[in-house]
């Protein structure tokens, strides 16, 4: 076979692959979106769920979703940069940092059930409090912070050293270049992770189920002070997302329209990544855009 | 013309003052050691340019005169690099404070991914700067010095990535002129660059040597020849001959260094 000939079935052979991965993303969505949206409507998505009758919303775990969701990227992202940071700038190369980033590594891959049990022995039982958001989060940080440590290591690492050194020899601190023109230049990287990460959040019923529960208290929307018991803000409090009301009521099936429901909800879960997804980058490359004076 | 007599100076040679002492330097990798205890003297006002083989330590021995060895794990250097009385290899200087005075430009052209304007601004603010009226000015009598004003004066705040090699280049001279140093290492600044841009960014070297003590690796003889007032010839780690550029192309005293000119090894 000549050259010619096999970089012709190369070519081939990546298209057909292409297409294979395309179709089936197509077909999962419009399936999903199909199914889902014909019981997809205001009231759906502003009624609370009910446990026994049929008509249920899921407006509690749509907002507990986002909530959790923002909880926990509120303690991973810092911690995770942080920790990237510290590993690409101010590790010494060695036995130690490697030993961390194997450990931080066997973290990633653990499987999310064994972090939901870890979850419910540390943020539920030791601490006392019961199924909470914070224990979800805490939970979810768990098996998100290795990956953010690990694409802001990466994403540090692929900065061009000239631009590191360029910054050193005008005479700025090492801490100050880090701010100022490393993490600026890693940033579209990071943010990517992050939004991985997010989207992790978003789907992750197992880690949930033991740490921030299966219910959602009756909220009151109009009381805003977080430490009030029925704040939808309350960290201290159970919270039933999406994915885990999902996967709740197909297991009990006690309303008689868990079909329409868990279709509805899927629906609205891929469609809340999706926009999640598109907001994050749209805002990420408005200040990378301002950060690098691009156009 | 009394004005012009007030300002007359008689056409002698005067001798120029160091800026730089450098005794018995060496400089290890780990254990292996890449200059080999060089001595020589770098005076104001001058060009010194730095030639020899790739890999004979150039750009190490640079690196050391502003601690940018520091960055290599392992890196070490013994003997002294003295300036302004001190000697710049000891643990206690403040290498922030010794990098604003001995400035830095590299062989590939590293300008921020930031706007032009921020690219000079960036140290400036480090250290303090804060009015704008000030920065304005900075920026431009640094883009001016550095030859640049003029073609990016309509431009300031598009991104420094939208320049030419060479004119990313002049900017971070200029960038390194606008914290207002006493010397400049050039590691092989034009050698990335094409020509019409070597010879603006040589021009602009040439300039420069009114304000400050410049100090130029080249790989380029021709270059060297052109625009140095002293040579430092190089090899494996030692300094083989150092004098006026002039000897040192014409007559040199060293048998290597008449080899290396006249382009029998490197
Ligand atoms: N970071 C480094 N680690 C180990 N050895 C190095 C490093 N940088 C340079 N060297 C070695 O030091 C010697 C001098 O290198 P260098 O100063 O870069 O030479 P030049 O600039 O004259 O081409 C070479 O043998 C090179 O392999
Ligand atoms: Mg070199």
């Amino acid at each position: 076979m000549n050259a010619k000939v096999a970089d012709r079935v190369a070519t081939g052979v990546f298209i057909v692959i292409a297409f294979i991965i395309v179709s089936v993303l197509i077909g999962l969505f419009s399936f999903i979106l199909y199914h889902g949206f014909q019981h997809v409507s205001l009231k759906f998505l502003t009624t609370p769920s009910s446990n026994m009758s049929a008509g249920g919303g899921i407006r509690d775990q749509l907002f507990n979703s986002f909530y959790v969701l923002f909880i926990t990227m509120l303690i991973t992202v810092p911690l995770g940069v942080g920790g990237g940071v510290y590993m690409a700038e101010y590790a010494r190369p060695g036995r130690i940092t490697n030993i961390i980033r194997s450990c931080i590594e066997v973290l990633a891959s653990l499987p999310s059930i064994v972090i939901g049990l870890f979850g419910l022995l540390m943020f539920v039982t030791l601490t006392g409090w019961g199924y909470t958001i914070l224990g979800g989060a805490l939970a979810l940080t768990v098996f998100n912070l290795p990956v953010m440590v690990r694409v802001t290591e990466d994403a540090i690492h692929s900065v061009p050293r000239d631009l590191k050194e360029a910054s050193l020899a005008l005479g700025i601190t090492h801490w100050h270049t880090i701010k100022t023109i490393l993490l600026p230049s890693a940033f579209p990287t990071i943010l990517t992770g992050g939004i991985l990460a997010a989207g992790r959040v978003f789907g992750e019923a197992a880690a949930l189920l033991f740490t921030a529960g299966l219910s959602t208290p009756r909220l009151d929307y109009t009381d805003w002070n977080p430490f009030s018991q029925i704040s939808p803000l309350n960290i201290f409090r159970p919270a039933e997302t999406l994915a885990v009301h999902i996967w709740s009521i197909n297991t009990q099936g006690l309303i008689p329209d868990v079909d329409a429901v868990s279709n509805g909800s899927a629906a609205v879960l891929i469609l809340s990544v999706l926009l999640f997804n598109l907001l994050a980058r749209w805002i990420g490359s408005l200040i990378h855009k301002k950060v690098t004076a691009t156009k | 013309m009394v004005t012009e007599m007030k300002d007359y100076t008689p056409n002698i040679e005067v001798q120029k003052e160091n800026i730089l002492n450098v005794n018995n330097l060496e400089i290890f990798y780990g254990e292996k050691r890449a200059v080999n205890g060089i001595s020589m003297d770098i005076e104001e006002n001058t060009i010194t340019a730095l030639i020899g083989p790739s890999g004979c330590g150039k750009s190490t021995f640079l690196r050391s005169i502003n601690r940018m060895n520091d960055l290599i794990p392992g890196a070490f250097a013994k003997g002294e690099i003295i300036y302004e009385g001190l000697n710049i290899l000891s643990n206690n200087i403040n290498v922030g404070a010794l990098r604003k005075e001995i400035g830095m430009v590299f062989q590939k052209p590293n300008p921020f991914p930031k706007s032009i304007y921020e690219n000079i601004t960036h140290a400036l603010k480090f250290s303090g700067l804060k009015k704008k009226s000030q920065l304005n000015e900075i920026v431009e009598e640094s883009l001016t010095k550095a030859a640049l004003w003029d073609e990016v004066k309509d431009r300031l705040h598009e991104s420094a990535l939208s320049l030419s090699g060479g004119q990313q280049q002049r900017l971070c001279i200029a960038r390194t002129i606008a914290m207002k140093p006493t010397v400049m290492l050039l590691d092989e600044p034009s050698s990335a660059l094409d020509p019409i841009s070597n010879a603006k960014v040589e021009e602009l070297i040439v300039e420069l040597k009114n304000d400050y003590s410049i100090v130029i690796v080249t790989h380029n003889m021709q270059q060297a020849s052109r625009i140095s007032d002293k040579t430092a010839f190089f090899l494996n780690g030692d300094l083989v001959e150092f004098d006026q550029t002039e000897k040192i192309f014409t007559n040199p005293s060293v048998k290597k260094t008449e080899e290396y000119i006249s382009g029998r090894f490197g």
